[in-house]
């Protein structure tokens, strides 16, 4: 049966390494880096919150003795410095050597997924465990702890209270995301270099240095989505490719909340519900019914991409120069 | 004037491409409550020289000083903070965002970010000099002479008085120019260096105090406009004694050639482009188009070379012994085949007839490549065909086999304009042919215009240049709004008149 409070909470789980994603490339974007890598980025992103947290659980003597604070500062800082090293990586490329930006991003996308599988499976190899996963859940219990009194709230408890902290910083983030685009001089000029780093750079704004920090830290917010997916979501339980196509998913959300992060935050919740919804619905065996579900984000966001060029608004449209890199004396 | 101090001084200022010499060994001075007019030809380093003033390029070997001290000017914003501002002929806003954020952009002000504050003191701004910018205005809805004022306000808001314009009048109607430079003279009134760049003599003549004349990236003097004129100095520039006068030879046996009777179009998003458009284009004639910019010059050309799509109305091709055929309907090759030939030189030089990354001879081909049946293509004509353009043209260029995109503009339009004629028309459209050619390439062109036009050639140009167009053309169309303003005979037309009808239909009075 179809039940509004078990399926919203799995759709928000589902949106939040979407919206992480999001959130992430979206200010990458403004500077006018079409990061494609993102998927690889939060691969990479997971595979070393996980590294980190296994590491840590390893040098314990036993599992009771894990620390709080540890048990989740590990992971994050290892999680946002593979993250960055992948933006630095991209920015290297593209801004600093002006490589073409689609090739980049692509071959980022392979390597990091490749790095992701490489390490996890090594970590499997050395657990020497039977089923090809690592469970790290010592460490997820940490990420997927929520507020104490949550279950005593019945229906609103569990619709709204019910996640872990990352769950509630990737809205916080996109929305401190959007307020920074829209209305701070560094949004202003961030967007600027993202519209015509020429005008950028002849107002006396540093092009070079707002796309390094912009996709550096997009990176980093981005790759918070790989590790929500692997500590809360999946509970702790790292297995190859299970990540899936949710970092593409969340390059199609960008396109789909026309750039604006703060309407990324009820897409993710949209975009998570019909990638679940073929679990909710009564497909049977089915499985081309199935199939044809799980397309639904992808739909919308074709149709999405239909509206929005139809109306032809400029507000609404990418970042003119993404995807071009910006060189200063060019003839 | 002798005992003033220069605001800017520009010693021995190098600049290097590659192996092209933009700048050698440059001086210059730049006086306060002066305006100074940078002349030279295309090519010949003026924007270079002002693109080291303002931060975007930075000079080889030499130096700049401001106000007796040496400085070194590294970025935009060093420039800024040394007061010097740039208009470029480019303009450099962001389409999306307002003239205010536009205006703000990239500065960084005492206390925090406020809109209100800037648009306040954007409006005092416009108040002391007369501009009329509305803030909150989103630069894509602009027309080109608001943007414009936009630009000035900008470094008027950064504080800059030392302003550099590169071609400020090229994009402007008269009427716009003529209040572009009541502004200009109201700054060097209060005291601020303005540095113009231009390629029109009597804009010179007009509006500087001093002119300062760059040939082929060197210094070759300064001197005060009162004390010189055009004809000195077009030598200097050229460096070798000038003809003034465009020719207008008498139209050789005219005949109907291109019969347009109520042509329609509507663009892609169904705004009306032209609107009942009809004349009739002679053979041995050259038929001017004025008007302001997106009068519906472009659709008007695309439609007869049948790149557009036309909602009603026909155009004729009418060979010599009075047949006619219609074009509309017929798809650009087969109008191509028929002697039409369009060139069309767009605002960014390169959008439209070339190829930035493909060398000379290969944009030769471009034109040529169906040609003949074996199923490798000839390329030995275009490289001949490339090599006779660069040395009756005189393009400058280090081969045929340079990019395209690496030539200076104008040789990038002696190229097109080459191309074009070479294929030895019967109707040759041409759009802003000369569009920021400097004085002797354009008349390089208006001459190859007049060759074609004594062959029998209908030509239609579309110029912005009026002074050019009432010289050059036998009869003037004008165009606007996308409508016939009026057609007037190329003698004896006042340049007055023609600006009138570009404005308002007719040319009439307000209450038309």
């Amino acid at each position: 049966m179809f039940e509004i409070t078990s399926f919203f909470p799995r759709a928000v789980m589902q949106g939040v390494p979407l919206l992480f994603g999001s959130t992430g490339e979206t200010l990458t974007e403004k500077s006018g880096n079409l990061n494609l890598g993102i998927p690889g980025v939060m691969y990479v992103g997971a595979i070393s919150g996980v590294i980190g947290a296994f590491l840590y659980e390893q040098s314990l003597p036993s599992p009771d003795a894990i620390n709080g604070f540890l048990a989740i500062a590990t992971p994050l800082v290892c999680s946002l410095a593979g993250s960055l090293l992948m933006g630095l990586l991209y920015c290297f490329l593209t801004v600093t050597l002006r490589a073409n930006q689609n090739v980049t991003g692509l071959a980022m996308t392979t390597f990091g997924v490749g790095f992701g599988n490489f390490f996890g499976g090594s970590l499997i190899k050395l657990t020497g465990s039977e089923v090809p996963s690592i469970a790290l859940s010592a460490t997820s219990s940490w990420f997927s702890r929520s507020l104490p009194f949550a279950d005593k709230l019945g229906w609103f408890g569990e619709m709204f209270l019910s996640y872990g902290f990352l769950a509630y910083l990737s809205i916080i983030t996109a929305f401190i995301a959007s307020f920074i685009i829209k209305r701070t001089r560094i949004g202003l000029n961030l967007r600027a270099v993202g519209e015509n780093p020429n005008t950028a750079d002849a107002a006396g704004i540093n092009v070079v240095r707002y796309k390094y920090v912009a996709t550096c830290v997009g990176s980093m917010i981005a790759g918070l989505g790989g590790l929500y997916y692997v500590m809360d979501y999946a509970s702790g339980v790292w297995s190859n490719n299970a990540f899936g196509d949710r970092g593409w998913l969340a390059i199609a959300l960008v396109i789909f909340t026309i750039w604006r992060p703060n309407i990324g935050v009820f897409a993710s919740i949209l975009f998570g519900g019909l990638y679940i919804l073929y679990l909710f619905m009564q497909t049977g065996e089915n499985l081309a019914l199935k199939e044809l579900y799980k397309m639904l984000p992808y739909v919308v966001t074709i149709i999405v991409l239909i509206i929005t060029s139809m109306r032809n608004k400029r507000e609404n449209q990418p970042p003119a120069s993404l995807g071009l890199s910006y060189f200063r004396e060019e003839r | 004037m002798e005992h003033k101090i220069p605001a800017v001084k520009m010693r021995d200022i190098t600049k290097t491409f590659g192996q092209v010499v933009a700048n050698d060994k440059v001086w210059l001075d730049i006086y306060r409550g002066e305006i100074l007019a940078l002349l030279g030809e295309n090519g010949s380093g003026k924007t270079t020289l002002m693109n080291m003033l303002s931060g975007i390029y930075f000079p080889d070997s030499g130096t700049i000083t401001i106000d007796g001290r040496d400085v070194v000017i590294r970025s935009p914003k060093d420039a800024f903070d040394l007061g010097i501002g740039m208009i470029h002929q480019h303009f450099k806003l962001v389409d999306v965002l307002s003239a205010a954020e536009n205006i703000i952009l990239g500065l960084k002000e005492e206390g925090g970010f406020d809109i209100q504050a800037a648009t306040k003191r954007i409006r005092e701004i416009c108040d002391t000099y007369g501009f009329e910018v509305d803030p909150d205005q989103k630069i894509y809805n602009m027309s080109v002479s608001q943007k414009q004022t936009v630009e000035i306000v900008k470094v008027l808001y950064r504080g800059a008085d030392i302003l550099i314009l590169d071609e400020p009048t090229a994009v402007l109607t008269p009427q716009e120019t003529d209040r572009l430079f009541a502004i200009l003279r109201n700054m060097r009134d209060a005291g601020k260096a303005i540095v113009i760049i231009t390629h029109k003599m009597h804009e010179v003549e007009e509006l500087s105090d001093r002119v300062a004349i760059l040939r082929q990236g060197q210094f070759v003097g300064d001197m005060l406009t009162s004390t010189t004129n055009a004809q000195e100095m077009t030598n200097l520039m050229v460096g070798h004694p000038v003809e003034l006068n465009i020719e207008r030879p008498e139209p050789v046996d005219p005949k109907p050639r291109i019969e347009v009777k109520g042509l329609t179009v509507r663009d892609m998003d169904g705004v009306l482009k032209l609107q009942d458009v009809s004349f009739t284009a002679r053979s041995g004639e050259i038929l001017g188009i004025a008007g302001i910019s997106g009068s519906g010059q472009k659709e008007l050309l695309e439609a007869i070379a049948g790149l557009q799509t036309v909602e009603a109305g026909s155009i004729q091709y009418i060979e010599d012994d009075g047949s006619g055929e219609e074009l509309i309907g017929k798809d650009p090759l087969s109008i191509a085949e028929l002697g039409v030939s369009l060139s069309f030189v767009p605002e960014d030089r390169l959008g439209m007839g070339l190829v930035g990354n493909m060398d000379l001879a290969e944009n030769m081909m471009l034109r040529s490549f169906r040609r003949g049946r074996s199923p490798f293509t000839d390329r030995k004509s275009p490289r001949k065909l490339a090599e006779q353009v660069v040395r009756e043209l005189e393009v400058s260029t280090p081969g045929i086999g340079t990019p395209v995109r690496r030539l200076s503009g104008g040789n990038v339009q002696k190229v097109l304009v080459g191309r074009e004629i070479s294929s030895a028309p019967t109707v040759l459209l041409t759009a802003y042919a000369v569009r920021g050619l400097d004085i002797n390439s354009s008349y390089t062109i208006y001459d190859l215009i007049n060759r074609q036009k004594e062959r029998g050639v209908a030509v239609i140009y579309v110029g912005e240049d009026l002074d050019v167009l009432l010289q050059l053309a036998d009869r003037i169309l004008v165009l606007c709004g996308g409508k016939v303003s009026g057609i007037v005979d190329g003698r004896g037309a006042k340049k007055r008149e023609v600006g009138m009808l570009m404005t308002r239909l007719g040319g009439g009075n307000a209450d038309e």
